[in-house]
Formats: structure tokens, sequence, C-alpha cells
């Protein structure tokens, strides 16, 4: 497929009729890491949410792979919605069934491979994210990073050709971010899968990001966009150079 | 799609892959591999991978489940060929790793364990509620005492959703009660010509027990069911610990409340419910020739105060035990959505056991007092 992989054009979204965003346009090519930044409250998870078709956008429209999620239903919808996998915010974990069972989910409904290798293909998903041998817990016995991980591990699970992930190490102590970090770049050079992550985490952008989009309140827009290292050196905007230099608002 | 050819050749296994191994390609080759490797479990086994040229996630498991495959005699599995950027995930999983069966959680105990451990769980729910009657006596207490500490807004708000907005299926179900009540005996009395008396059933039937019972299931179905899942999504949300770090109890900050404000609310919603009930079994009871006069006279001549007090005691009670229990069944849950689930369950079973219990006892008390 030519083009990009996913295209955002003219997107405004928000609530009961009311704007918090509006005119934003991005693309993301195939195998890019693409970070969506911006200081709290500005509209992040929401604007992913509107990305992957949980809310109707107010205006514009996004397309993945071509189609316009929010304008399709039924069965091309769930075509769609099979080429990316979505690691939420709170990892929302089925908590009725154990690891194991929440990333064999989705094996069990859409593959035709049998009882052990899904057993399999699902332990090789825990391992990629270090829960091997925890495969029996329950979601409410684990720690929040533990939970993170395993949301990954799920979202994972069918391999999509795009990961959306909602602040995937906000709140993990550094060695399990960087382990993240790590995680995503593996993914997305070796089997060449797309990333959409939201993250405010300054090291872990650097680490992964190959370009990044940044929203603001106040312009209820896009005030930057490219490599982390641009914006961080060369934007004129001193919004932008606070947020990547970590200074407080004067 | 995923291609495989099996050849025995010179002592060892041939396998030689090719295509896109990712779960479509991978579900129809995996069985007839995984029996070729069964049946030759002695022969040494070449991949030969070259010819893939993509591999997710399902097709790596595919190549970990060869690799894991327990062989005979050192006999090993070897993959060659796979192009390097696939070889680099593959090597990130080490195959003796997944040999084993997944840890499975515990398996199912003996008999005996089980009614073992079902006693000492159900002594120590009893437990537990003696405690909290206990704790919340005190605050009760305390709040005759102090009642400037009581929270009296949330008390309001509580009654008003407990209490004004449960009036409309009160209404509904008192009204039909009567009626349904009023024609079932009418029918029978009509043989011997007492229809008359039906009135003194309704009335008597209505202000000493039914009225009152209806009222307290349908606080439970509503409100004790309410409570205990707020209390126990508060749980689940750490807002207890929050309350309990600010210094703030939770039995009068959460539960005090809740109890009062049921307490109240249920006697005055069973005097509507006695009222309503028995003017559905008015108005039924002009389909059978008896004038509104005769049955107002006839349900006011037998009906005595000490019948309507007993009921409202009863209904004190009542309110007392279903928002008791609620709040105790919120605080008890443990974590998950299926924890309020559970706990919402439990509060509403706790409660209906609780009210046929106490109204049983109130039955024998009332008999001796004679009431």
């Amino acid at each position: 497929m030519s083009g990009p992989l996913i295209s955002v054009q003219g997107l405004a979204v928000g609530f009961g009729g009311q704007p918090l965003l509006e005119g934003i346009g991005f693309e993301v090519e195939q195998g890019q890491v693409l970070v969506i930044i911006g200081e709290s409250g500005c509209g992040k998870t929401l604007l992913l949410k509107n990305m992957i078709g949980l809310y109707r956008p107010l205006a514009g429209r996004v397309l993945i792979a071509g189609t316009d999620l929010a304008a399709s239903e039924g069965d091309q919808r769930r075509a769609v919605q099979r080429k990316f996998g979505v690691a939420y915010q709170s990892g929302a974990l089925f908590g009725s069934m154990s690891l194991l069972d929440n990333v064999r989910l989705p094996l069990e409904e859409y593959t035709r491979l049998d009882d052990a290798a899904i057993e399999l293909v699902a332990r090789l998903k825990l391992s990629q994210v270090g829960l091997l041998g925890s495969e029996a817990k329950m979601p409410a016995e684990l720690s929040g990073g533990m939970q993170k991980r395993a949301a990954i591990a799920r979202a994972m699970a069918l391999d999509p050709a795009i990961l959306f992930l909602d602040e995937p190490s906000a709140g993990l102590d550094p060695v399990t971010a960087a382990g993240i970090d790590q995680l995503i770049l593996q993914l997305s050079d070796a089997q060449g899968i797309t990333f959409v992550v939201v993250t405010h985490e300054l090291a872990s952008i650097f680490a992964i990001a190959d370009r990044a989009v940044m929203l603001d309140r106040e312009a209820r827009g896009i005030i930057a966009a490219g490599k982390p290292e641009d914006l961080r050196d060369h934007s004129p905007h001193p919004r932008v150079a606070r947020f990547f230099h970590r200074e407080a608002a004067p | 799609m995923a291609k495989l050819d099996i050849s025995t050749t010179e002592g060892e296994l041939r396998m030689a892959l090719g295509g896109r191994l990712d779960a479509d390609g991978v579900a129809p080759i995996w069985q007839q591999a995984r029996a070729a490797l069964d049946r030759n479990r002695a022969l040494p086994v070449r991949v030969e991978a070259a010819g893939v040229d993509y591999c997710d996630g399902a097709g790596l498991a595919f190549l970990v489940d060869l690799r894991r495959h327990p062989r005979q005699g050192g006999a090993a599995v070897e993959i060659q060929g796979l192009p390097e950027r696939f070889r680099r995930l593959l090597d990130q999983f080490d195959p003796a790793a997944f040999r084993s069966a997944p840890a499975a959680r515990q398996a199912g105990e003996g008999i005996f364990a089980s009614i073992g451990r079902s006693a000492a769980a159900l002594g120590l729910d009893l437990k537990s509620q003696v405690a909290f009657v206990g704790e919340a006596g005190r605050a009760l207490a305390l709040a005759l005492r102090h009642p400037r500490q009581v929270r009296w807004r949330d008390t309001l708000a509580v009654a008003e959703a407990a209490g004004v907005n449960a009036l409309p299926i009160v209404t509904l179900v008192a009204f039909i009660l009567g009626v349904i009540i009023a024609y079932q005996s009418a029918l029978t009395m009509r043989q011997f010509g007492a229809e008359v008396y039906v009135a003194d059933l309704i009335g008597i039937s209505m202000v000493r027990e039914l009225a009152p019972l209806m009222t307290a299931i349908l606080l439970a179905g509503r409100s004790g069911a309410a409570f205990a899942a707020e209390i126990a999504t508060m749980r689940v949300n750490e807002e207890i610990d929050a309350l309990s770090t600010f210094g703030f109890d939770p039995v009068p900050f959460l539960v005090l409340p809740r109890v009062l404000a049921a307490m109240v609310v249920t006697p005055v919603l069973a005097v509507y419910a006695d009222g309503i009930s028995i003017l559905g079994g008015a108005v039924t009871l002009r389909l059978f020739q008896v004038p509104l006069v005769t049955f107002y006279n006839e349900v006011f001549s037998w009906v005595q105060m000490h019948d309507l007090l007993g009921g409202l005691f009863k209904c004190l009670v009542f309110g007392l035990v279903i928002a008791g229990i609620g709040c105790l069944r919120g605080l008890q849950t443990g974590n998950g959505a299926v924890a309020v689930g559970i706990s919402t369950t439990r509060a509403v079973v706790s409660a209906l056991v609780l009210i046929v219990v106490v109204d049983g006892a109130f039955a024998v008390v009332y008999y001796h007092l004679g009431i």
C-alpha cells in the first residue's frame, strides 16, 4: 500500500460540540514512531480516542490504511480495527480473566490457531514484555507497571500493523520505562510496526520518537511538529522550549 | 500463505519453510509440523527457513514451538537460513522457558478443605457483621450526642435518592398489590356474601405486614444495591483509603448518612404504601358493589393505631438493616470490576435474608406483646 499508513486531515475534536482541538493534520508513515506530546489536559488522549474511532470527530477525518474508521461500519470497520492494537492509560485489563486469558481472548476470536498454538503465542507476547511466569495472575494482583506491560502484550496479540499506546511509561520506574522504550524500538525495527504514542516522558520521547507532534490548549491545535531534537533546539515557540527544557511556566 | 515441505533424508528430518508466517499462514501447517516431529522423535531436524519473507508473532510462536519440541538423545531442532531480522526476534525467546506448562491457578481442593474454608469464611463474615453493628451503633450514639457532626447534607441527598425518587415504583407496586389481594380474596368471600370484610383483611395485612415488607424489598433492590456499588467503587478507586488518610473514619463519614436517611425514609414510604394499597383495594371492591364509604368505615374500625405503629417500627429496623448491610458489603470489596458486582449481589441477598429474619422475629415479639 502506498501513501501514509495513518492520515489525519482537518480534525476537530472536543466534547458536546465544543472543540478542544481544531484543524489537526498530520501523517504517519509505515514503521514510524510518532509521539503526541503536550501539557496535561491539552487533549492528547482525546485525540488518540478519536483516531481509534471511539469518539466521532466534530470535523475532519482519520484515515487508517486509506479507510475512514468513523464512516465505516460492520465488517469493514472490524477489518480496520484489526490493523491496530491499543494499550489504554490504566491498562484496562479484563479483571475477571488471568493475564494469559487476557492475551488469549483476541487470538481465540480472530485466528484459526489451535489451543496449544494460541497459548504459545500469548506466552511469547507476555515474555516480550517481561511477564513470563505471571500467566496465571489476575490483573488485580499486579503492580501498575506490570498492568501497563500486560496491556501492551494484549494490544500486540494479533500482531497489528499499528500500536496506539496511551502513556505507556507514565508512573513506571526508569528501568521498566526504558525496557518499554526498547521494546517499542525493537518492534518497530524488526517487525515494522507503526507506533502512535501519547507520552510526556522526555527521556522516552528522545529515545523512541521519529517525529513528535506537540498539542497546545491555548492554540487549540498543533504548535510544533518534527524531530524531537529539532523541536528542543530550534523551536521559536516559548511553550515548546519550556516543555523540552522542563521549565515551569512563568 | 506459508509453505511447508517435509522430507526424511539420510537420517534427518528436513522441513522447508517459506512464504508468510503469520497467524493465517501458520494455522494450516502447524499441526502437520508438530505431527512430523512427534513421529520422528529420535531424528535430528533441519528447518530451512531461507524462503520466509515475513514472520510476525504467530510465526515466531510456530518456530519456538518447533525448537521447544522434546527430542530424544540430543536430536536437536536446527533452524537455518532464517533472514537476519527475524532471527534476532526469534533469539530473544529461550525455547527451554516455554517447555513447561504455564503456571496454573491453584487446583481445586478436596471436599473437606473446601467445607472448612467455607465455614471459616462464614465465621469471619459473622464476626465482621457483629463488629460492623458495633461500629455503626457507636456512630449512631455519637450522632445523637453530637448532631452537628453528622453530614446532614449527604443525608438529605441520600434521602432524596432513596426515598423521593422511589415514589413512582412504590406507587405502582403498592397499588397493584392492593388490587390483587382485594380481587383474590373478594372472589372467595363472595361465596359467603362477605365481600365487605375484604376491607378489614386489606387494612390489617397491608398495614401490619405487606406494605412494610414490600417497601423494604424495594429499598433493598434499589438503594441497598446502590450503596454497595457506590462504596465498592470508592474502595476500588482508593477513595476510601484517601478518606482514612485524612482521618475520616468511613463509618461516620459514609455509612451514617446512608443509615440515617434509610431509617427516616423507609417508614415514610411504608405509610405512603399503606395508603396507596388500601386505595387499590377500595377501587377493586367497587367492582364487587362495596361503596367507598362502607370500605372506609370498615378499614378504620378495624385497623388500630398499634397496628400502624408496629408496622412502622419494623420499617425503622428494615431501613437500618438494608443500609447497614449495603454499606458493609461495599466496604468489604476486593479489587476490580468483578468485586463490585460480587459486593452488590451480596448486599442485596444479605438484605433480603435479614429482612425476612427480622420480620419473623417481630412477628414472635408482637404476638407475645399482644400487639
